[in-house]
C-alpha cells in the first residue's frame, strides 16, 4: 500500500513539473521560476544523498546543475519523462565533479587536513562555496553585460541593447553564450 | 550568488525555446560530410571504373544496403544518445541487424564456395587498405556530427562517441562502395565493418573530452 502511495506521489510531482517546464519553453517565465525552484529542493536531496563525504560541495554542484538544465533546456523532449532527463543531467555533473576532484587531488598533496576542522563550520553547509557572482565579473563584456542588464537588472532587451550600445540579437545572443561560458568557466575551477 | 539567485537570474527574461529538430540537423551535417568525403575520394581515390556495370549486380546493391542499414542504425544512435536521459533499449538491435544480414550471407557464401576459394573471398585484393580508406572517408562526417552533438548535450559521452564515429564509418563506407571494386560477401561483412568500427573505436577514446560540456 506504502509503496503505491509513493508511486503515486512520484507520478503526481513528475507530472506537475512536467507541466511547469513545458509551459516554461513556451515561454511562461513565472512558470520557469517555479519549476527551478522546486527543482533545485530535489537536486538539493539527490545530491546530498550522493556527496555525503563533500557535504560543502552540494550548494555547488546544486547551481551547476541548474546551469546545466537552463543552458540544455532545448534537448527535452517533452513526450520523455522528465525525471530520467533531470536526472541524466544531475548525475551527468555529479560524475564530472568527482572527476575532476580526482584530477585535483592527483596535483595536490592534502597535507593540511588537521586545519579542515575549523576551516569548515555547520552553517556554511547551505552556502555554495563558489560565488557565480566573481565568475560572472571575470567574462568579457559582450557576455557580462547583456545577462547583468537583462537578467540581474531586469531590463528589457531592447532597453539593455540602447544602454550598452549594443545591438538586440547581440544582447540575446550574449546572454545564451555567456551562461555556457559560465558553465565552462565552473569547469575550469574546482 | 545565493541559488534562489541563481534561480532568479536564470528565470529572468527566460523566454519561449524551440525543441532543435535532430534530424533535420543531422542530414544537413552528414550532407557536408558526404560532400567531404566524395571530395577525397575523387582526389585520392577514383570511381570504379566498371561502375556502370557494378550498379546491374545485386552484390553492389547488397554491400550499399548492408553499410546504409548500419549507417541508419547509427543516426538512430547518435540521435538517441545526444539528449539526457533518453532510452537506449533498441540502439544494440538497430545496429546489431544489419551485421547479423551481412554475416548470414557472408556464411552462406562461404559455405558454397569451394575450400579453395574461401580465402579470396574473405580477403579479396585490397584488405589491407580498405578499413583504413573507409576510416580516412570517414574524418569529415565525423567532424560534422562531433559539432552538431556537442550544440546538444549527451550524457554517456563514450556510448555518444562510439555511436557518432559508428554513423560516421558507415557513411563514409557508403562514399567508398563507388570506389572499392570488392564484391565478396564475406570481405564486406569483415573488413567494411571493421572500417567503420575504427573512428567509431576512436569515437569511443575521445568522447570523454570532445564531447564534455
Amino acid at each position: 500500500m506504502q509503496r503505491i502511495d509513493k508511486e503515486a506521489g512520484f507520478r503526481a510531482k513528475e507530472e506537475r513539473l512536467r507541466e511547469l517546464l513545458v509551459r516554461s519553453l513556451a515561454g511562461d517565465n513565472a512558470a520557469y521560476q517555479v519549476f527551478l525552484t522546486e527543482l533545485s529542493a530535489h537536486l538539493r536531496a539527490f545530491l546530498r544523498r550522493r556527496l555525503i563525504g563533500l557535504p560543502d560541495d552540494v550548494e555547488d554542484l546544486v547551481q551547476e546543475s541548474l546551469l546545466a538544465v537552463h543552458n540544455q533546456r532545448h534537448t527535452y523532449n517533452p513526450a520523455l519523462p522528465l525525471s530520467a532527463w533531470v536526472q541524466a543531467i544531475a548525475r551527468y555533473k555529479l560524475v564530472d565533479l568527482l572527476r575532476r576532484r580526482a584530477a585535483y587531488e592527483q596535483l595536490n598533496d592534502p597535507l593540511d587536513d588537521e586545519m579542515e576542522l575549523f576551516a569548515t563550520a555547520d552553517s556554511e553547509a547551505a552556502e555554495a562555496r563558489r560565488d557565480l557572482n566573481k565568475l560572472l565579473a571575470e567574462l568579457p563584456d559582450q557576455f557580462r553585460l547583456p545577462i547583468v542588464h537583462t537578467k540581474l537588472e531586469g531590463l528589457s532587451v531592447k532597453e539593455a541593447a540602447d544602454l550598452s550600445g549594443m545591438s538586440e540579437s547581440a544582447i540575446k545572443v550574449g546572454v545564451h553564450r555567456g551562461l555556457k561560458a559560465l558553465a565552462a568557466k565552473i569547469r575550469g575551477v574546482l | 550568488m545565493k541559488t534562489e539567485d541563481l534561480i532568479t537570474l536564470l528565470a529572468t527574461g527566460a523566454g519561449a525555446v524551440e525543441a532543435p529538430a535532430l534530424g533535420q540537423r543531422y542530414a544537413t551535417a552528414i550532407g557536408w560530410g558526404v560532400l567531404g568525403a566524395s571530395l577525397l575520394m575523387l582526389l585520392l581515390l577514383q570511381i570504379r571504373q566498371d561502375l556502370g556495370q557494378a550498379i546491374w549486380l545485386p552484390m553492389f546493391w547488397v554491400k550499399m544496403g548492408f553499410v546504409a542499414c548500419l549507417a541508419a542504425g547509427g543516426l538512430f544512435a547518435t540521435i538517441r544518445l545526444s539528449r539526457p536521459g533518453a532510452k537506449i533499449d533498441w540502439v544494440p538491435v538497430a545496429l546489431g541487424l544489419p551485421v547479423l544480414g551481412i554475416w548470414s550471407i557472408a556464411a552462406v557464401v562461404l559455405m558454397e564456395a569451394e575450400p579453395m576459394e574461401r580465402s579470396k573471398l574473405f580477403f579479396g585484393e585490397t584488405w589491407k587498405s580498405c578499413p583504413l580508406l573507409i576510416a580516412m572517408l570517414s574524418v569529415p562526417v565525423f567532424a560534422a556530427v562531433i559539432r552538431v552533438m556537442k550544440q546538444l548535450a549527451p550524457t554517456r559521452l563514450r556510448l555518444a562517441g562510439f555511436a557518432a564515429g559508428l554513423l560516421s564509418g558507415s557513411v563514409a563506407a557508403v562514399v567508398y562502395c563507388l570506389h572499392c571494386p570488392e564484391m565478396g560477401a564475406p570481405f564486406i561483412a569483415f573488413w567494411y565493418l571493421l572500417g567503420a568500427l575504427i573512428p567509431a573505436g576512436v569515437g569511443a577514446l575521445l568522447g570523454n573530452t570532445v564531447l564534455r560540456w
